[in-house]
């Protein structure tokens, strides 16, 4: 019998309920944890890192001398959702993302966003990720973001609240599916006992999505992953996405543009390529257009999609709605565009650019979390409640050279769910990112990745500052009990 | 397939097939070598195979067996020795992995490792044959991990295409060296040199089991060319491995390959239908220094139809 404390009752914790009863959901999961001896569940544990690092689902840094890759730490108790909770992140997510997809089309069209002044002009169009060059081109289905990563926490209200939108690459998928995997190669019976929601169809549904938006006039489109290459910290997952999808994963030098198209070499001479689903940032995807020093990329990619003779996913200027400074106004385009109230809400987010909220920032630093509007990766950001008084000084004289590259937000509490751990099981902070597909329809598929933070208190959980990863269960039916 | 991708598995088995003929050189050179103390003529052979001996003598003035041995086995900053080769495998493998078998990308990444290791140890004269008979064997692993899981397409093909080339690239330069070497000897000391000279280089080549199950005769040069330049049953031979490019080239999919399969096939019908006695009335030497121009002809055409297409 594993007792596990919550933290304290500031926080929501997925298994356990304030008056220490399981939540009705972890019902069956508890009974059997309950009963698993530690020490097999540390054999276990350590069975799942021997496999993954053997079939090498590895993160991060190839190219060294030593050829070693890192590992993203596993954590085999699963987070749970249930059926009706799905059913809202779910519901919350489409809406989302059908409102980021009809504000990315708007903006490269007719603004009416901006006329409307629900957006100041300015934030838009001197934005870094505002390509000028997608002004006024149509995109098969009017869609931009083809693929979304939506990242999601739950406060200690219980709600679900929206801490960013991923548009342009987002990664993650391979360890959803891996996961899954490795939970159901490990404890194959706790599936007996749970319906969970499959996942598996993902490369199904994401080659289905992809070759949806192919250029109108191909009947059979070729579909292939661009990847910067085998140095880049998520080619597993570029190379992993290929292969689930059987296409062909290509480089920048694979690629050619000859009248008019896109072709890869193969060995049985030029290949037309229809759709690139693209790992590799837009300043990259053709020196012609955008980086002249980038060999990432395809010399004349950007005239052939302009002529709409190929697609790419995510378009090219996505970045605009992704970034910090463009998602306070998410619900607001919910509204705008759809007519309906957000059903995921934003966090409280202060803007530094307007010197009312900059004011409200700068009197309470220590109580807040501060980001550049351009970072990623939980680097350059400031957390208030743990940082010292010196770095807290250092910080604001940087916002002061700059206040609108920065927002502020509350210190979040994220809710916390049991995990392995040194000494034994104990809550942890987690998030979650479902991925979002726009096709035909826009769908995703009921699981999402679960991102731990795997050091007692810490509440950053990417994989750069040493985050962890669980299976994601969405259960079928509610458990009532 | 994708040309990069099939380059990749290309290289991967030439460079590992290149590790095992390395090390089959520096086994039998290193036990000649200590065989008559007093000649370094058999130690700059691998060095002549490889064509890297103006290299070595810049950065070492003396091949000693601890010299050579080093420069060849382990030298990160000789690009043809066996770490370097095993490296590039494991880079070529790491780009083809989704391509390739689960145990094969086990193998070559373990052999990669191991590798590592090896190299972190050091060699010296007494470790070398331990070491060189672990690479002959990972290089066994990978191409029977090769052979016994992959799916009979071009990612196999490609794969087979690289090792059979340098293989056959690899018997005519051994073959070529060892003919200049032994034409140079003193003609008393003839005889006994001799035997052990040829006898290495069969050795080299895994060849002298056959040599004895075929022609139960003494060892004579004429024996030894007729094996490895004609006969199809000897797998390290350049008739069998033409025999072999050839079937593989005709199974790739596509006809980008026209030209490197016309080319295969004519050196492969002058390998079927000379004798041994054509080959010495033309001269060895001169016969073996056109075959490997032709080898080398060869390799950039399939780089030109297959691998740089487009």
């Amino acid at each position: 019998m594993h007792r596990i404390t919550p933290l304290d009752h500031t926080h929501y914790d997925e298994m356990l309920a304030p008056d220490q009863d399981t939540r009705p959901s972890y019902q069956h999961f508890a009974n059997w944890l309950n009963q698993a001896p530690l020490a097999w569940l540390r054999d276990k544990q350590s069975e799942a890192d021997t496999l993954f690092r053997r079939v090498g689902i590895t993160f991060a840094v190839y190219g060294d001398e030593s050829g070693s890759e890192r590992l993203i730490p596993f954590d085999t108790i699963p987070r749970i959702i249930s059926a009706s909770e799905w059913k809202t992140l779910e519901a919350g997510c489409i809406q989302r993302v059908t409102a980021l997809n009809r504000f990315l089309h708007d903006i490269y069209h007719e603004q009416d966003i901006l006329k409307a002044g629900i957006i100041p002009p300015e934030q838009i169009l001197t934005n870094a990720g505002y390509q000028l060059a997608m002004q006024g081109i149509d995109l098969p289905r009017q869609v931009y973001a083809h693929i979304a990563g939506v990242d999601i926490i739950r406060h200690s209200d219980g709600g679900f609240y929206v801490l960013e939108d991923n548009l342009r690459t987002p990664s993650g998928v391979s360890y959803m599916l891996e996961n899954r995997k490795m939970m159901m190669r490990l404890f194959p019976e706790l599936f007996a006992n749970h319906d969970i929601t499959p996942v598996e169809h993902y490369p199904n549904m994401l080659l289905d999505t992809l070759r949806s938006v192919a250029p109108a006039e191909v009947d059979n489109p070729t579909v292939v992953v661009l990847t910067p290459g085998q140095y880049n910290s998520a080619y597993f997952e570029h190379a992993f996405l290929a292969s689930q999808m059987g296409v062909e994963l290509v480089e920048g030098q694979d690629l050619f543009v000859k009248n008019g198209h896109v072709y890869m070499r193969t060995t049985s001479g030029p290949q037309r390529v229809d759709v690139i689903y693209r790992r590799l940032d837009d300043a990259y995807l053709d020196p012609l257009a955008f980086n002249a020093g980038s060999m990432l990329g395809v010399p004349g990619l950007m005239s052939v999609y302009r002529e709409g003779r190929v697609s790419v996913c995510n378009a090219v200027g996505t970045g605009v709605a992704d970034d910090k400074s463009i998602y306070p106004y998410v619900p607001d385009m919910i509204r705008f565009y759809l007519g309906e109230e957000p059903i995921l809400h934003n966090v409280p987010t202060w803007q530094l650019r307007k010197p009312e909220d900059l004011a409200y920032v700068l009197d309470h630093l220590p109580e807040l979390v501060v980001k550049e509007v351009h970072g990623a990766g939980g680097y350059g950001m400031l957390v208030g409640p743990a940082a010292t008084q010196a770095e807290i000084e250092a910080y604001r004289l940087r916002i002061l050279e700059d206040p609108a590259n920065f927002i502020a937000q509350p210190t979040l509490s994220l809710s916390t769910c049991p995990t392995f751990v040194e000494s034994g099981i104990a809550p942890r902070h987690i998030d979650l990112r479902p991925f979002v597909l726009s096709g035909k329809k826009v769908q995703l598929v009921a699981g999402g990745l679960t991102r731990v933070a795997l050091r007692e208190g810490s509440l950053v959980v990417n994989s750069s500052q040493g985050g962890g990863t669980k299976d994601t269960w969405i259960l079928k039916e509610d458990i009532t009990c | 397939m994708l040309s990069r991708m099939a380059g990749c598995l290309y290289w991967m088995a030439r460079n590992m097939e290149r590790a095992e003929n390395t090390a089959r050189l520096l086994d039998v050179s290193l036990q000649m070598s200590l065989l008559h103390a007093s000649s370094q003529d058999d130690l700059l052979v691998p060095l002549d195979v490889t064509g890297s001996t103006a290299d070595f003598l810049r950065h070492h003035h003396t091949p000693t067996p601890q010299a050579v041995l080093h420069y060849l086995a382990l030298d990160g900053d000789n690009p043809g020795s066996i770490y370097n080769c095993m490296r590039n495998a494991r880079e070529n493998a790491h780009v083809v992995r989704v391509k390739i078998t689960t145990e094969m990308w086990e193998q070559v990444n373990g052999t990669w490792l191991e590798m590592r290791e090896w190299q972190a140890r050091g060699l010296d004269t007494r470790s070398a044959s331990a070491f060189l008979e672990w690479v002959r064997e990972r290089s066994h692993l990978f191409r029977g991990a090769g052979y016994g899981t992959m799916l009979r397409n071009d990612t196999f093909h490609f794969s087979r295409l690289g090792t059979f080339i340098e293989r056959a690239d690899n018997t005519a330069r051994i073959l070529n060296v060892k003919t200049k070497q032994i034409s140079d000897n003193e003609p008393e000391a003839e005889n006994i040199l001799d035997y052990y000279q040829w006898a290495a280089l069969l050795r080299s080549v895994s060849g002298f089991e056959a040599y004895r199950d075929i022609y139960r005769d003494s060892i004579t040069p004429e024996r030894v060319a007729e094996l490895l330049i004609l006969r199809h049953d000897m797998p390290r031979s350049l008739r069998a491995c033409f025999g072999e490019i050839n079937k593989v080239l005709g199974r790739i999919e596509g006809q980008a390959g026209r030209a490197a399969r016309r080319r295969a096939s004519e050196i492969q019908a002058r390998l079927t239908y000379s004798s041994i006695e054509d080959i010495f009335a033309d001269g060895l030497e001169q016969t073996l220094d056109s075959l490997i121009g032709d080898i080398i002809l060869l390799g950039n055409t399939i780089h030109h139809s297959y691998l740089e297409a487009a």
